[in-house]
């Protein structure tokens, strides 16, 4: 129960220090630095890194969605397409999906003529991949459970009774 | 001014012109005229109104749904009302005649006075409280009787401090727990003292419980549910604070049937019905928005836990509290009286808290932070105040 705790602050502010969390939890800082240090190890944590929204930044990279079909082989299966996709490094994130295609690729490029260059030259020519669906994302509105421009804003007074 | 003051003289009523002016007045002009401030001194939760309710106030306009309802308030929301009393507190009430919808609890709260008092009735209420017990008390033309708390019992209120402040003219008791701006609450001992004198003494009381759902300790008791009870209490209660639904203005009050009666003739006269978008989207908060209200109380507990351990790490000694969303801790250790820290610590630190004093004489050497605020501004001003003290 108190590891679930740890890691649902954690998910909303990666930068809570083990004290600060100790306090939150009402624990104590040796155990909640146990726990963090744990989930670390065993992978469950494999990284902190700053909520940006990317609208906010000049020469933010472009970003598609690409839905591939592929073709399983041998022993491996979808795994085995799925990891040598997951090695270019233009893949930010790569799921195994239901329905009419196999995988979800979130690819990022400088340009337009990146992620073309990706598809033609690194997916289409990949091993078992039979086809694809390139769809470029042109805005974001949520990122990581956070309505980007245009949320909540309550006005609230600063000082009420 | 002077010469149109003169002109207008006598134009204000007596009764409120003698009304101070909210001791919170002062310091909001003086944040307000800052940059950058973090502000602890928010009363109201820091969360927007969960989604699904305000779908819910949303449906309802495009239903149409822009007319008056029955002066007492929707029947379906009354009914829902009951239940939740009845499942959270434990009292039962009639929806047709033992429950009135009211523009947040500060229209119940007017209601119920002017609806019990007749001119010179005294009213005790505990202090340090919420700011507008006293004044809603001289506008029903009542007299107001403050019974004090303080630290030695956590700011509950004691049945010694309460019965010494007792006279012939008392006709009702007011209680605020969990406590603006204390996060006191009663355990069910000091309860159970002080129900009983209200019961020897015949008194009402009137028993504002908005923040009962931000409980983390224990289990809340309202003084409603106690034997004997029922009948001289009028539990007032809403959804601004559990439900972050301030902006709504909804609230309620449940009672004896003619007590809310009274308060009917009252309520008919002056506001004829509280906002029907407000009432639909209340609807919705009892159907179905406890696992919101659960996730922001988990929230406020955790910041709660962050901000009474570093305030009591830094020597200012705060009870912690059992309710609400709000620490007070005693600033009796700098040597500064309330409004010289807040004030000072503002101009200092741009950090807000609010003097103990704008809650009655007795929070003086108090100051209320409220932890209805981001981890990130907790952390921040926590920083901010320790420096301060530090620099003393």
């Amino acid at each position: 129960m108190k590891e679930k705790d740890v890691l649902d602050l954690l998910k909303k502010d990666g930068r809570l220090t083990a004290a600060e969390i100790a306090r939150m939890l009402d624990a104590d800082p040796a155990e909640v630095g146990g726990i963090v240090a744990e989930l670390e190890s065993d992978g469950v944590i494999i990284g902190y890194r700053a909520v940006v929204d990317d609208s906010k930044i000049p020469d933010a990279k472009v970003k598609a969605i690409i839905e591939v079909k592929i073709r399983p082989a041998g022993a491996e299966g979808f795994d085995g397409v799925a990891m040598r996709l997951a090695r270019f490094a233009e893949v930010e994130a790569l799921y195994l999906v239901s329905g009419e295609y196999d995988l979800e690729l979130e690819v990022h490029g400088d340009s337009l003529g990146d992620v073309a260059a990706f598809v033609s030259s690194k997916l289409a020519t990949t091993e078992g991949v039979e086809a694809s669906a390139t769809r470029f994302i042109l805005k974001k509105y949520k990122e990581s459970n956070r309505i980007l421009a245009g949320g909540d804003d309550s006005g609230r007074l600063k000082v009420s009774p | 001014m002077d010469g149109s003051k003169s002109r207008h003289k006598g134009r204000v009523s007596e009764v409120v012109a003698s009304l101070p002016k909210s001791g919170i007045r002062d310091f909001f002009e003086l944040v307000n005229s800052m940059d950058d401030v973090i502000s602890l001194g928010i009363g109201e939760p820091d969360f927007a109104t969960p989604w699904r309710i305000r779908d819910a106030a949303i449906r309802s306009l495009e239903q149409g749904r822009t007319s008056y309802t029955s002066n007492l308030g929707a029947l379906a929301l009354r009914e829902r009302v009951c239940s939740y009393v009845s499942e959270n507190y434990g009292v039962s009430y009639d929806p047709v005649s033992e429950c009135i919808i009211t523009v947040g609890v500060s229209e119940a709260l007017d209601l119920a006075l002017r609806a019990l008092l007749n001119p010179g009735d005294e009213v005790v209420y505990h202090e340090p409280c919420y700011v507008s017990y006293a004044p809603g008390v001289r506008m029903a033309g009542g007299v107001p009787v403050v019974a004090p708390t303080g630290p030695e019992n956590g700011f509950a209120l004691s049945a010694d401090d309460f019965e010494a402040v007792l006279s012939p003219r008392t006709k009702a008791l007011l209680l605020n727990f969990p406590c603006n701006p204390t996060g006191a609450s009663m355990d069910l001992e000091r309860l159970r003292r002080v129900a009983e004198i209200a019961s020897e003494r015949d008194l009402v009381v009137v028993t504002d419980e908005i923040y009962s759902e931000l409980t983390y300790d224990g289990r809340h008791v309202s003084i409603a549910s106690l034997p004997g009870m029922r009948e001289r209490t009028l539990f007032l209660h809403g959804f601004s604070k559990a439900y972050a639904m301030t902006g709504f203005r909804i609230g309620y009050a449940c009672g004896p049937a003619d007590l809310i009666d009274a308060m009917m003739t009252v309520h008919q006269y002056s506001m004829l019905c509280a906002p029907t978008l407000a009432q639909d989207a209340a609807v919705e908060a009892l159907d179905n928005a406890r696992g919101d209200m659960e996730e922001m109380r988990e929230s406020y507990r955790q910041r709660r836990n962050l901000m009474v351990s570093r305030l009591n790490e830094m020597g200012l000694d705060c009870v912690k509290p059992k309710g609400a969303f709000y620490a007070f801790p005693s600033i009796a250790s700098t040597g500064l009286s309330s409004g010289e820290f807040a004030t000072r610590l503002l101009k200092e630190k741009s950090v807000a808290v609010v003097p103990g004093t704008a809650f009655g004489a007795c929070g003086e050497g108090f100051v209320r932070c409220a932890y209805a605020a981001s981890i990130e501004d907790i952390n921040e001003a926590m920083n901010r105040i320790e420096d301060f003290i530090g620099s003393l």
